[in-house]
């Protein structure tokens, strides 16, 4: 019982915090806004935070964090609206659901789906939420015993996950990790107080800035993608039949209960490993499903299990994302990468010290997660009508709003000319990163850490008189980095590499 | 043997990450390099240009040997477009006000989609400017001057 004594004090704080008129009211507008944006096809999760990051500056630390876990979480649930209406899933991570999700929706059971989506999802977000409130502090008192050749090491490993997981190259995705070490050196070394790579611009000294380097890659260069490929609205397959019967029947929820179990199960384990994420967690669910069943010539055809185990497992895993990254400071993913930042602009250094220093804000957040995720169930389903509508606008609309958008927040951060300017030219990067089919996200990662990183490796090499067998001889820190040398022998492995190669590319082809 | 680029995507991105390092190493040589227990600001970003242009070399030398989609044509337009649009945004807030910045930045980039029409940029110029106003100089209060004679 101790433990939920333990538990109890924390979750009664972070409800307090959380159920504050103020912070409920973000709260709703990052849901509301994130599953609007995370209904239109062609911006993802990240676009939309990194779009939205300047508005969350004003606040104050938690309001901003919660409203931007809102607009997180509500892009995912977004996604899978579309998925189901009009098999366009408005990020990868349901690309599963599309499945049979819109082939329940052209049987005349888009309610069930929509409903299955919105309970499972539900579901797995509160036993995530439970996660968080048990593994976040053990974890971090764990980690606050870490010195420097341990957080070296830890990051080494978090950086290398997410190039082996995320990237079709692994090469390349390691040049990006150098590459994003690189652009978070620019500004003043905190040791020697020089400045460096600011080629003479003064606004450089302070670093690049974080949103700029998020907008430019994430928001800039994806809509010149788009705007290539064209993204028409008469491609879509519009479902125009009025929607029936939103609730599921018993039998419905009978069978989608193992499945949301079994869903919740993968995406947790796979969300609070970096790297991983709610994609592989679908696929891994979709999988998953298809194996136990009975028929699984069914799949494809309409099966609720295919609906309800994907769901809860991206969801499981997009929450369960929180954990390394309130814990330990280190970001699993692009996205959590983007939450940090915001932490930081905020003036919170990450890392385990903030769940004691600032408990308000680290369980308020968790507290705000799960009443964010109770407002999905409740917004969701009345309002898909007009989310509906929503996917009526054509593109051509639709990125000047945005464009207009990006503008004004980036500006407004520093009220830096030069900060726009940067925007275009990583923006442009961004573009060309695209054409060389490089991936951005362990950029951005290794942009977040980079500083952290140096700081860490001088410190550790500091203790050890320059020898680097200190990261080796520590038995955490080896732990960490053999850990990563594992993941880089299995994908090089050829097996390892064709399953997790197909798993991407059904990811790509379907979300292009 | 003739080496031909297969897979240009690939040879391309390599000479990219060795641009990059050469580019890191070449700044840094000014900076004082230290030893690897006193590190100097010059240590760090030395031997990420090293690992960069050891990583490029390597996905430069794939680039004959995979085979690539190509990188295609680049899209000028929207390009050009689009960055224009945000500079002109940039210096137009400190010079124009917020309200013609944000009407030549809509004006501008709505050109980038090829089936634009005038009425309908018109229009959506109008909507964006009042919810722009609403959020941005109402709600959150930034405080840009919306015509110039403010300023």
């Amino acid at each position: 019982m101790s433990e939920f004594q333990e538990l109890f004090p924390n979750l009664y704080l972070g409800f307090s915090v959380a159920l504050s008129l103020k912070n409920l009211m973000y709260c709703f507008i990052g849901v509301f806004a994130g599953t609007m944006i995370g209904v239109l096809p062609g911006i993802g999760p990240l676009a939309t935070i990194a779009m939205l990051l300047p508005i969350t500056f004003n606040l104050e630390p938690t309001s901003a964090l919660i409203m931007l876990a809102g607009i997180y979480y509500g892009c995912q649930y977004g996604g899978s609206t579309t998925a189901i209406l009009v098999k366009l899933p408005g990020e990868s991570a349901s690309v599963v659901t599309c499945l049979d999700g819109h082939e329940m929706a052209r049987q005349g059971r888009a309610g069930p789906a929509l409903a299955i989506a919105a309970i499972a999802s539900f579901i797995a977000g509160t036993i995530g939420t439970i996660l968080i409130a048990k593994a976040g502090p053990p974890l971090a008192e764990m980690a606050l015993k870490f010195g420097a050749p341990e957080y070296f090491s830890l990051m080494v490993m978090g950086l290398i996950a997410s190039a082996v997981l995320a990237s079709a190259s692994i090469l390349k995705a390691i040049a990006m990790i150098f590459l994003g070490l690189l652009f978070g050196i620019i500004g003043t070394d905190v040791n020697s107080g020089m400045s460096r790579f600011a080629f003479g611009l003064p606004e450089l000294t302070d670093g690049l800035s974080f949103t700029v380097v998020a907008m430019g890659l994430f928001g800039f260069a994806e809509i010149l993608k788009n705007l290539e490929i064209g993204t028409d609205t008469s491609t879509r397959s519009l479902l125009t039949k009025k929607i029936e019967h939103l609730y599921p029947t018993k039998e419905d929820m009978k069978r989608s209960v193992m499945p949301i179990v079994r869903g919740t199960a993968i995406g947790s384990f796979f969300g609070a490993l970096p790297g991983a994420g709610p994609t592989i967690s679908a696929f891994s669910a979709y999988a998953l499903e298809k194996k136990m069943t009975k028929r699984p010539d069914m799949f494809g055809k309409g099966m609720i299990e295919g609906v309800a185990g994907p769901e809860s497992a991206n969801n499981a895993a997009a929450q369960c994302a929180f954990i390394p990254t309130l814990a330990l400071g280190i970001p699993g993913s692009a996205t959590m990468a983007l939450m940090l930042g915001a932490l930081t602009i905020q003036g919170i250094a990450p890392g385990p010290q903030v769940m004691t220093q600032r408990p308000e804000l680290f369980w308020g957040l968790i507290a705000s997660m799960w009443i964010g995720n109770a407002m999905l169930v409740l917004l969701n389903l009345p309002l898909v009508g007009l989310w509906v509508r929503l996917l009526r606008v054509p593109y051509r609309l639709l990125f000047p709003a945005i464009l207009t958008f990006m503008a004004i927040g980036v500006y407004s951060v520093n009220n830096s000319q030069m900060d726009v300017f940067m925007t275009i030219l990583f923006g442009l990067m961004g573009y060309v990163f695209m054409k060389l089919k490089v991936e951005p996200a362990p950029l951005i990662l290794a942009f977040v850490l980079g500083p952290l990183m140096e700081e860490n490796l001088r410190r550790a090499l500091l203790i050890s008189r320059g020898d680097p067998s200190v990261f080796f001889t520590r038995p955490i820190s080896a732990g960490f980095l053999i850990a990563a040398i594992v993941l880089l022998i299995l994908m090089i492995l050829p097996a390892v590499r064709k399953k997790r190669d197909q798993a991407l590319e059904e990811g790509e082809v379907q979300t292009a | 043997m003739k080496l031909k680029i297969s897979s240009p995507e690939d040879f391309w991105s390599g000479v990219m990450f060795i641009a990059f390092g050469a580019l890191a190493i070449y700044v840094s040589r000014d900076y004082p390099m230290g030893s690897a227990m006193r590190m100097g600001p010059g240590y760090f970003p030395t031997a990420i240009g090293l690992c960069l242009i050891a990583l490029g070399a390597a996905v430069t030398a794939t680039g004959f040997k995979l085979k690539g989609e190509g990188i295609g044509r680049w899209p000028w337009r929207s390009m050009v477009v689009l960055s224009v649009g945000f500079a002109t945004y940039a210096w137009g807030i400190d010079n124009l006000g917020f309200i013609p910045s944000l009407a030549i930045l809509i004006g501008l980039v709505s050109v980038a989609s090829r089936d634009y029409r005038w009425k309908e940029v018109i229009v959506s110029m109008a909507v964006l400017i009042a919810g722009s106003w609403a959020v941005f100089i109402y709600a959150l209060g930034l405080p840009y001057p919306l015509f110039w004679w403010s300023y």
